[in-house]
């Protein structure tokens, strides 16, 4: 039996209808199950890999000053990677923007007279939704991880930023295989998938002009881009082409070499319960005279796109630590149970809720702030111990507080402030402050609980309705005496 | 102002005025990771490489050119892409044409042969540089002589390595060979034949680059 498709095409925009999509996904069992059976798949993977609680705790530390040492120094050390960099034959390029980032890449498209890139997994490419700038521009942008391969023949978005077809079955895919690539039989045999997609793409990673990467650490004092994978498509495209482009956020940086390994394992670790990656591709420089493959030109694009504005707080600053390994994800009780899609942003799940805000402004995300229940856990298995659940507090305040509000200002500020909300709030608050006026309501409630509406909106829906009990536990107290 | 500057200052008017200490990586290594022995770094070395689905073969300095040749024709593969320019690849052009196995050398830029690297190439051998015993790791730097694309096109890779390259750790590694002081163009962490989870968490191995993995290993004391 073949389980229903995701009931929308998605392109990414700001995460107005998240509820009706949510329900959507609670509403689906495939997809529920879907997620719920991957989701322990990979929390079961990772605790098989750290057995040791006080090696965990004392990496998981060591990783957190890492990150924190490093942005500490963010500019600067962006300057010496940039002339690292370019020292090692690497072109370095800005971009504050997707719009800019996406007129480096396809400038340097239009220079080569590309008419194919082959892509492999960068969420960043995903931000800035190069794709679509790139079909537009007339070059055609192929995606080579087997799962992007996949959501991108079914003209969808991933739904997890390490395992982008996540929510499909086999049997999807073995039809969308059968439907969309020339002479392929229906087959849901999982290595025959596999077989097809290499084939595919091993013809294009020939073709292409451009090869597109993400990087997963820069490292400042060797001008070295590292990429994390387990496929060889990272390797292929950023070895076979012409030319190669990689793309980063301007957080992605660590000063030293020696930075490196206990960030690697802690990503491969938390991320998919893998000791190490099949490949860890470090790229120093283009092809050197005499070397016989690689590409001539390499470009790093250096993106913003409002980390800046995450980076100019204290507290907010914290978000830029994350290695995207997924684990909060994939320990997150709200993204199990709606999938990557519903949130409707680039990058799903408690990182999702809590960098969203920067990169799109609040008025676009500000109900995702709320859809947790706080309980913990992405704070909890973070391996660079970003708190997500504290930030997410103030994520609330800063988008339902009324604006303006003090500095440092956030794009969308007070976008979820209401009047009468906050009035209600400030009445409670009043209320539960004085004792008199407490006992007044508390009176008052307990006469008048017949005038309570039986439907109380979203509650209702789900519950019976809240009505005050007939006798105040203080009138109770008082009859026994 | 260019997009450069404007982010630097964007980033310099908010930068934190402590930097703090910078993050002590060697004592963790120190307090956390046994450092082995020879034999027993080999061991575990092979142990992670196996359990992510390499072959291993213990071998003799003098000896791995005959079990080169006996994987090959156990796998019935008559072609090996060998790198010509350096002593391990030469010996073998020396030897196993006369044992009726091709030895295409990689000789020329790949500009002028890609295809025939894609489709007509079953096989390529290499070198490792060294290896982690942590995680069942090899390091290839591969080079003018031994380019990058040949631990990474032909479906089956043979390398042979040094049980005595072994390190402990990647950070030992990095370490004992000085690289902060310079990589090559490209420096490769392989840890086994090419795999993907992509299809419902189902492993599949053979996705992009090689579908199998062979490690000759001299001096594996077994």
């Amino acid at each position: 039996m073949n389980a229903p498709q995701t009931p929308h095409t998605l392109h990414f925009m700001p995460s107005a209808g998240f509820r009706a999509r949510a329900k959507d996904v609670v509403d689906n069992p495939f997809l529920r199950q879907s997620f719920r059976g991957a989701m322990d798949f990979l929390m079961s993977k990772r605790a098989a890999q750290f057995p040791d609680a006080e090696e965990l705790e004392s990496l998981r530390t060591l990783g957190e000053s890492i990150r924190q040492y490093n942005l500490a120094r963010l500019p600067d050390l962006l300057e010496r990677l940039e002339a690292r960099l370019t020292a090692n034959g690497i072109q370095v390029h800005w971009a504050e923007t997707p719009d800019e980032a996406n007129e480096i890449i396809l400038g340097i498209c239009r220079r080569h007279e590309a008419k194919l890139m082959v892509k492999g997994k960068s969420m960043v490419s995903e931000e800035i939704e190069l794709n679509h700038a790139a079909e537009a521009a007339g070059i055609g942008a192929l995606e080579s991880d087997m799962g992007e391969y996949i959501v991108q023949l079914a003209d969808e978005k991933p739904s997890h930023i390490i395992m982008p077809a996540i929510h499909k079955t086999k049997e999807q895919i073995a039809k969308l295989f059968a439907e969309n690539v020339p002479g392929v039989d229906y087959t849901d045999n999982v290595d025959a998938l596999i077989q097809i997609g290499r084939r595919v793409l091993r013809e294009k990673f020939q073709e292409a002009d451009i090869g597109l990467s993400g990087v997963n650490f820069a490292v400042a004092e060797t001008g070295t881009l590292c990429l994390v994978e387990n496929e060889g498509n990272g390797r292929m495209c950023t070895t076979a082409p012409p030319v190669h482009i990689a793309i980063t956020g301007i957080e992605k940086i660590v000063e030293k070499l020696e930075h490196v390994p206990p960030l690697l394992s802690l990503l491969t670790r938390s991320a998919t319960g893998q000791n190490i990656s099949t490949y860890f591709n470090m790229i120093s420089s283009p092809r050197k005279p005499g070397e016989k493959d690689g590409p001539s030109e390499v470009h790093l694009v250096l993106l913003d796109n409002g980390r800046s504005q995450a980076y100019a707080d204290e507290q907010l600053r914290k978000t830029l630590q994350c290695i995207r390994c997924g684990a909060c994800m994939n320990h997150c009780p709200v993204y199990t149970r709606i999938g990557g899609h519903a949130y409707g942003t680039t990058y799903p799940g408690p990182i999702g809720k809590i960098i969203s805000p920067h990169m799109l402004g609040l008025e676009a995300t500000k109900g995702l702030v709320t859809a947790s229940s706080l309980c913990g856990a992405c704070g909890e298995v973070c391996p660079v111990k970003i708190p997500i659940p504290e930030l997410l507090i103030r994520l609330r305040e800063e988008a339902f507080s009324a604006p303006p509000r003090a500095n440092p200002a956030m794009r969308g500020q007070g976008a979820g402030y209401s009047g009468l909300i906050s009035a209600v709030w400030r009445g409670w608050a009043a209320v539960y402050r004085s004792p008199s006026l407490y006992r007044v309501a508390t009176w008052m409630g307990s006469r008048l609980r017949g005038l309570v509406p039986s439907r109380q909106g979203a509650w209702t829906s789900v519950r019976v309705p809240l009505k005050p009990a007939p006798k105040r536990l203080r009138d109770m107290l008082k009859e026994r005496g | 102002m260019s997009a450069r500057d404007r982010i630097l200052a964007k980033l310099r008017a908010n930068s934190p005025s402590t930097v703090g200490n910078p993050p002590d990586v060697a004592a963790w290594y120190a307090t956390h990771r046994i450092a082995e022995n020879g034999a027993d770094k080999a061991k575990r070395f092979r142990h992670f490489i196996e359990l992510a689905h390499a072959e291993v073969y213990a071998v003799s300095r003098g000896g791995w050119l005959q079990k080169l040749y006996e994987v090959l024709s156990a796998k019935q593969i008559g072609k090996l892409l060998i790198a010509p320019g350096t002593a391990h690849g030469a010996r073998v052009a020396a030897e196993l044409p006369g044992l009726d196995i091709a030895c295409p050398a990689y000789d020329t830029a790949i500009e002028s042969w890609k295809p025939a690297l894609f489709n007509d190439i079953p096989a390529a051998f290499t070198r490792a540089r060294a290896a982690i015993a942590e995680t069942g790791t090899l390091i290839l730097w591969p080079d003018a002589d031994e380019p990058r694309l040949m631990s990474l096109v032909p479906p089956l890779h043979i390398v042979l390595l040094d049980a005595a390259s072994i390190h402990n750790t990647f950070y030992e590694a990095m370490q004992a060979e000085g690289w902060k002081d310079g990589l090559p163009t490209n420096a490769l962490l392989i840890s086994g034949p090419s795999k993907t989870a992509d299809i419902q968490q189902t492993l599949a191995y053979g996705a992009h680059g090689p579908k199998e993995l062979v490690v000759l290993l001299i001096g594996d004391e077994q």
